[in-house]
């Protein structure tokens, strides 16, 4: 897990990004976790929320930029997740490369990630040292220093990490290619590590102009989950963050609205290193933030009914019971603050073909169209989204991820703690509507990766 | 060049923060059965993890990947459900079960609501104790692991390891795939997977850990409903402990990735081995221990060779690896490989210095606690614990066992283990092995990585 800066959003990693995000809130019977977390806001604009967990003397510390990959100017793809490598590099107080060595000196571990929408810094240590990890994020924020001497070998390491996640990777190039087919023009068709050749002319001052723009404490969310509580965190934040000026103006996000396709679109790509076959689809869907209110936690629903486990529709139908597929999942990305999307993958058995794939999954979802949900399913698909909740109770870095990735992508506190009830309230009537504005006159983009080809 | 020190904390001598009184209980079932509990009431869930003695090394010849089906088919029907009325009444209470083979433990992970207790353990007890092993569900799971072999194929990160283990040692079972190989998944009969269920999941190869909404006494009661039908003792085969051939050795699997995935490694220790614990700070300080480690700061740091370089122990029952892996593009492998030997080599020729040595120690100590912070976690730990013997007094002894290395200690087994000249090395891409892709190749290839770390209780 603590894989030295890594991006957020990895090919099927997303799913369970998606899948955790959807489940991580509250829950039904009793189980919810009571009040909301506490948050407030220093002199600065910086906000601040604090989620306890007080059974291991231990804390999770992030900070939150409201600036992702999404925020890039065209022809400098990669730069936020450059910056991120770079904020390792030292400041005018601490020694080049010497930030995670004076973490784990400390007992904790750090690492950041970079997604579309958010860029985010986070250290895991014993409370006692968390005015440390304090001083030395806030530090940052504001006095990093660079010089070619350390960011011309990290441009390199992040050339490697793009090498090793996507040109390596058959299935996550097919996903590149799908996700710019979706978005058009919109930055969430871009890859969030940036296309090569323009990480390959990414410069210090580049870093350096970014930096300067969006990393701000007005453009800034502190998160702090583990065992801390409101009244002993507001003190330290006021110390450490609040007395930061505000160097540049808060960060308003307008980007152009992601034109769809306008007829279904379909990647077919052949790679002599594939022997076996992968089936994908990506549908638009809104956002949890685009939503219609009544619609945001029913898109959850239709993943999980659709193809989410061994007793979805999907599942039964192409694995069990047709015996044409060995995997087939649906999975719904709502945690965006422009437009989410759905999505559907599939892997046909040894010796099968996409096209019956295809075929069986289309039928499975007429069928849903047709002939409605059953009281049965609905009943166990919020059972277990909203169990999912109290599962991710256990887990402090889990938590604090999930309120962070809701509010860069414009989500309020109150919406995120009261997810489950959310899920509890959604209809079968709610569910048929997010299926049709899924799955009828919707054009959408599949993917196929096939082996053969050129190398 | 001074820096102004404002970091006041950074100059204290990090004291470790001594461990939340972990309150573990063992609890000892009416009928005999033992389990290690910390009970936690905090958040209504519980979690349970079990270990066998007996994992995928433990399959006959000609059969590899029984015991990796068998973790398959437990939740395929059970008693009088079928698979798919089981996996429903699963998500009805939405409770999460799964099951697992590596190469020395058939393991379980069963996590609950504290609500639906009675009902969750009750279906684990099923799967353990009366699978059905139907005929559909046999096939339907060996086409789908049919699958997963045909897909690891593709996948570089599998094929460098299985190559490395395949030169390190040959034909021993350690050698297998988990998952086997599409001749040895075909050959696995109904008989086969009933027999291993028998004889491997017993009481006298068990191990338990319970952590969560449970306190002693209900748990104990549970014991005996979960677990008390398994039979008394498991019948495991010998597993013959292998050592690896000395020399050294560098395979390399030709294929059109653009950046080559490196695996090496070298004889490791096992973890009843007095040296083990001064191997463990001796790996962070090379390349366990991230940007803290040597490797990483001078392939990735210093050079920008590669996105990630890490070391690890692999203790198993029959065998010890130290393992390493790297990727970097094609054109660098060479010179990413003579700078990984270099540091082994100077290393075990120099050993390390007092401050690198404290800094581990104040890391190691320090983050031992962050190992305890989920209930799932903590299960885990104490799973471990069990499994290597290590007292249940562990956690508290841990870390003294840390603070008592010396500098003599890690110069001794970095010498013991440090030999580059006998690295197996796999390789998985279109490598240059020249050490400077500009100068005639004077050095001969060594050394690569395996896998990863685990969960391992060190």
């Amino acid at each position: 897990m603590f894989r030295p800066r890594y991006l957020a959003a990895l090919p099927f990693a997303a799913l369970l990004v998606a899948v955790l995000l959807g489940l991580v809130f509250g829950s039904e019977r009793g189980l919810t976790a009571g009040a909301p977390p506490e948050s407030f806001t220093l002199g600065n604009g910086m906000n601040v929320l604090v989620i306890p967990d007080h059974r291991a003397p231990v804390v999770t510390h992030m900070v939150w930029y409201n600036v992702g990959a999404a925020d890039e100017t065209p022809g400098k793809t990669g730069l936020a997740h450059f910056l991120e490598h770079l904020m390792f590099k030292g400041t005018e107080k601490i020694e080049p490369g010497q930030f995670s060595r004076i973490v784990a000196r400390n007992g904790g571990q750090d690492n950041a990630f970079t997604h579309y929408d958010f860029t985010a810094y986070f250290q895991v240590i014993a409370k006692d040292r968390l005015p440390l990890v304090m001083e030395m994020e806030a530090d940052r924020m504001t006095n990093l220093v660079l010089t070619d001497a350390e960011v011309l070998p990290e441009r390199d390491v992040v050339m490697e990490e793009r090498r090793m996640r996507i040109e390596n990777n058959p299935v996550a190039t097919l996903q590149s290619e799908m996700g710019a087919a979706l978005y058009g023009d919109h930055p969430y068709g871009r890859d969030i590590i940036g296309h090569m050749n323009e990480i390959a002319e990414l410069t210090t001052e580049d870093a350096l102009d970014f930096y300067a723009r969006f990393y701000t404490p007005n453009n800034a969310t502190l998160i702090v989950a583990g065992d801390i509580t409101a009244r002993e965190l507001r003190p330290l934040a006021e110390q450490f963050y609040g007395s930061i000026a505000e160097r540049a103006p808060t960060f308003i996000r307008e980007r152009p609205q992601a034109v769809w396709p306008e007829e279904d679109l379909r990647i077919e790509r052949r790679d002599p290193r594939v022997t076996q076959a992968t089936w994908l689809r990506y549908f638009p869907a809104p956002s949890y933030r685009k939503a219609e209110t009544r619609d945001r936690a029913a898109f959850d629903v239709l993943a999980e009914i659709l193809g989410r486990g061994t007793t979805s529709r999907l599942y039964r139908a192409l694995v069990v019971e047709q015996g044409i597929a060995s995997g087939v999942q649906s999975w719904y990305e709502g945690s965006r603050l422009d437009d989410g999307r759905f999505g559907i993958y599939a892997l046909p058995r040894v010796g099968g073909d996409l096209a019956s794939l295809e075929t069986a999954i289309e039928a499975e979802v007429a069928r849903l169209l047709e002939g409605g949900i059953t009281d049965d399913e609905l009943a166990r698909a919020r059972t277990v989204i909203a169990a999912s909740a109290v599962y991710a109770r256990d887990n402090q870095r889990t938590m604090a991820y999930a309120y962070g990735e809701g509010l860069m992508t414009g989500l309020a506190i109150s919406q995120i703690h009261e997810w489950p009830e959310s899920v509890r309230r959604v209809t079968k009537d709610d569910v048929m509507r997010v299926a049709r504005l899924v799955f009828e006159n919707n054009p959408s983009v599949t993917g196929e990766l096939l082996p053969g080809g050129e190398s | 060049m001074i820096r102004a020190l404002f970091l006041s904390l950074v100059l204290l001598v990090y004291q470790a923060a001594p461990l939340r009184a972990l309150d573990i209980e063992r609890v000892t079932s009416p009928g005999g059965i033992e389990a290690w509990l910390v009970q936690e009431d905090s958040i209504p869930l519980i979690v349970m993890e079990v270990a066998w003695k007996g994992g995928t090394a433990s399959d006959p010849a000609g059969k590899a990947g029984l015991a990796n089906m068998v973790s398959s088919l437990l939740d395929e029907g059970a008693g009088d459900l079928d698979a798919a009325a089981f996996q429903s009444r699963l998500d009805d209470i939405a409770a999460r079960m799964s099951f697992s083979a590596d190469n020395d433990n058939f393991t379980a992970t069963l996590s609950t609501l504290a609500e639906n207790r009675a009902e969750a353990f009750r279906l684990f007890s099923m799967a353990i104790t009366e699978p059905r092993f139907e005929e559909d569900a046999i096939e339907r799971i060996r086409a789908q692991i049919g699958v997963v072999i045909a897909r690891n194929a593709d996948r570089p990160d599998w094929m460098v390891g299985d190559a490395w283990y395949k030169a390190a040692l040959g034909d021993h079972p350690y050698a297998r795939p988990a998952e086997g190989t599409a001749e040895t998944l075909a050959a696995i009969a109904r008989d086969d997977l009933v027999e291993f269920a028998g004889r491997v999941l017993a009481r006298d190869n068990l191990k338990i850990s319970v952590v969560g909404a449970i306190s002693a006494a209900e748990l104990g009661a549970l014991l005996d409903r979960t677990f008390g039908r398994l039979p008394e003792k498991a019948s495991l085969p010998d597993i013959e402990p292998v050592t690896l051939p000395t020399g050294g050795e560098t395979v390399i699997l030709v294929r059109d990735f653009p950046q080559s995935v490196v695996l090496f490694g070298v004889e490791g220790l096992p973890r009843d081995d007095d040296d083990f614990i001064p191997a463990f700070i001796m790996n962070y300080m090379l390349g366990g221990g991230s940007f803290s480690s040597r490797l990483m700061e001078e392939v990735r740091v210093k050079r920008g060779l590669a996105y990630s370089v890490s070391t690890y122990l692999q203790p198993l029952d029959r065998a010890a690896f130290f393992f390493g892996e790297v990727g970097t593009k094609n054109e660098r492998v060479g010179e990413t490989l003579s700078i990984v030997r270099r540091e082994l080599a100077r290393m075990a020729e120099e050993g390390v210095t007092q401050t690198e040595l404290d800094d581990a120690k104040t890391y190691l100590t320090g983050s031992y606690p962050l190992r305890f912070t989920t209930n799932r976690s903590i299960a885990s730990q104490l799973l471990g614990i069990q499994l290597e013997n290590l007292g249940i007094d562990y956690v508290e002894r841990r870390n003294g066992l840390i603070e008592a290395v010396t500098v003599e200690d890690i110069a001794r087994v970095a010498q013991r283990l440090l030999k580059p000249e006998n690295m197996i090395v796999a390789i998985v891409g279109k490598p240059d092995l020249s050490p400077n892709p500009n100068l005639p190749d004077d050095e001969d290839m060594r050394p690569a990585p395996p896998a990863h770390p685990g969960d391992a209780p060190f």
